[in-house]
């Protein structure tokens, strides 16, 4: 690996200003499970390193009902599974997170890490996203709140402007009758990186859908949302027959690419099959909240 | 070359100060600075589990943690494993099971089961193998890894 060096603030202050300091080429690290093997690779290559994981509103969980969720960037993806008010209120990005790699490799990869990372098929996003999550983000230019949903530019790419960096996801209290799920398609049984990856929130009155929001990955250049079958779901009863078509209707706003892992044509395929069962997960969840 | 830095770290229960560039990685820390070559070099991406130690007694890949890191942490290499010439159970079901062919991959496998039978002293079938998913053996000796790990955890648990 290249020369660098290495910081470990332990205020945001202090590591806005060393991103600020350094220009383009310092880099925040978390868990470096993304990171490290890009600088190995030299597709990276910083002259610092900004460790953030010792700067405490970054590794907070802290949840409540009225002001819901404040999700620190830096909290491992292990440590989402294992709050219990993770477990509860966001059932569906906890399994996100419990699905990325390896349980060596989720005591180190975080939150913020996968969403900065802005890859096309990150497992968490779809999730971030059909919660209408919030990442907070703090630069020299003070704090600023992006929804996630407007986070990615492009595969890798992200919306951060020099010195920025997010420090926090915020997401609501889930309304009564809320609940979601997250489920992917990857090649092997485990540990790989998803063919196409589906979130679904769904927030029910009585059996009829009062809103909801569906998350897909790795079938656009950016994690994107399927409003067209979010929208034909409205004041529907969920049941197979409507999430079929809403699967359907989400198979529309796929783009994919042909890869080694999949090909477009299946891909879409799956974004219907696996929208279809994240909506009727999420809302048999909703009904037990 | 660039500038060193002071790492002062808990290694196997004892206290540790080292030196070693930012770039250097744990894994690299731990073999070429300290000689605990114990952990394994294998894929250098994460994949394999061959160079998992325990973070305050998580399962990490030293290969993807910088020495730097370390600063503060308790962490736990195979070396660690056996008191004196007293060998762990876990240690000593894999001799006695034959859970090891080329031998390569075996402490990062003994580290990751550590870690499960630390958190959870009777695990089910399928709680080992998830457990022990993100460590690769390529002479694929899996079953009897797993009948290791189950024989020690009732050695630990005195049945």
């Amino acid at each position: 690996m290249h020369e660098f060096s290495y910081e470990a603030p332990t205020t945001v202050e202090q590591a806005v200003k060393l991103l600020s300091s350094d220009g383009d080429s310092a880099r925040v690290i978390c868990g470096g499970t993304d990171l490290l093997i890009q600088m190995r690779n030299a597709v990276r290559k910083p002259k610092l390193l900004v460790d953030v994981k010792s700067i405490p509103e970054m590794r907070e969980i802290s949840f409540d009902p009225k002001t819901g969720l404040r999700l620190g960037a830096a909290v491992p993806c292990i440590e989402i599974h294992e709050n219990e008010a993770m477990r509860r209120h966001y059932p569906g990005l906890t399994e996100a997170a419990h699905l990325i790699g390896s349980l060596q490799i989720q005591s180190r990869a975080s939150i913020g890490g996968n969403l900065c990372n802005a890859s096309p098929a990150a497992d968490t996003s779809p999730a971030l996203l059909a919660l209408n999550a919030t990442a907070k983000i703090v630069g020299p230019n003070g704090s600023r709140e992006v929804p996630v949903e407007k986070f990615f530019s492009g595969p890798g790419k992200n919306v951060l402007q020099r010195g920025e960096l997010v420090t926090q996801i915020l997401i609501a209290a889930p309304p009564p009758h809320t609940s979601d799920r997250y489920l992917r398609m990857i090649p092997r049984n485990e540990m790989d990186i998803a063919i196409v990856g589906a979130g679904a929130c769904v927030t029910l009155d009585g059996d009829k859908v009062k809103a909801v929001r569906i998350g897909l990955g790795a079938v656009a250049p950016t994690p994107i949302l399927a409003p067209k079958a979010a929208e034909y779901l409205i004041g529907k009863k969920l049941d197979e027959k409507t999430a079929e078509r809403a699967g359907e209707l989400a198979r529309e706003h796929a783009v994919p690419i042909d890869d080694m892992r999949g090909t477009a044509e299946y891909r879409v395929h799956v974004v219907g099959v696996l929208t279809k069962r994240a909506l009727l997960g999420a809302a048999e969840r909703a009904r037990q909240n | 070359m660039a500038k060193k830095s002071l790492v002062e770290t808990t290694i196997n229960g004892e206290q540790v100060e080292f030196l070693c560039e930012p770039r250097q990685s744990l894994l690299e820390s731990l073999r070429d600075v300290l000689g605990l070559t114990g952990s394994k070099e294998g894929c250098l991406t994460g994949d394999c589990g061959a160079c998992t130690v325990l973070v305050d007694g998580r399962p990490v890949c030293s290969c993807l943690m910088l020495g730097v890191e370390a600063r503060g942490k308790k962490i736990t290499t195979v070396e660690g494993l056996a008191e004196g010439t007293r060998l762990h159970p876990l240690q000593q079901k894999f001799l006695e099971d034959a859970s090891l062919q080329c031998g390569i991959c075996t402490p990062g496998f003994l580290m990751s089961a550590k870690s499960l039978l630390d958190r959870n002293p009777n695990p089910t079938e399928a709680e080992i193998r998830y457990a022990l998913a993100g460590n690769l053996c390529r002479c694929t000796g899996y079953d009897k890894i797993v009948r290791a790990v189950q024989d020690a955890a009732r050695v630990i648990q005195g049945r």
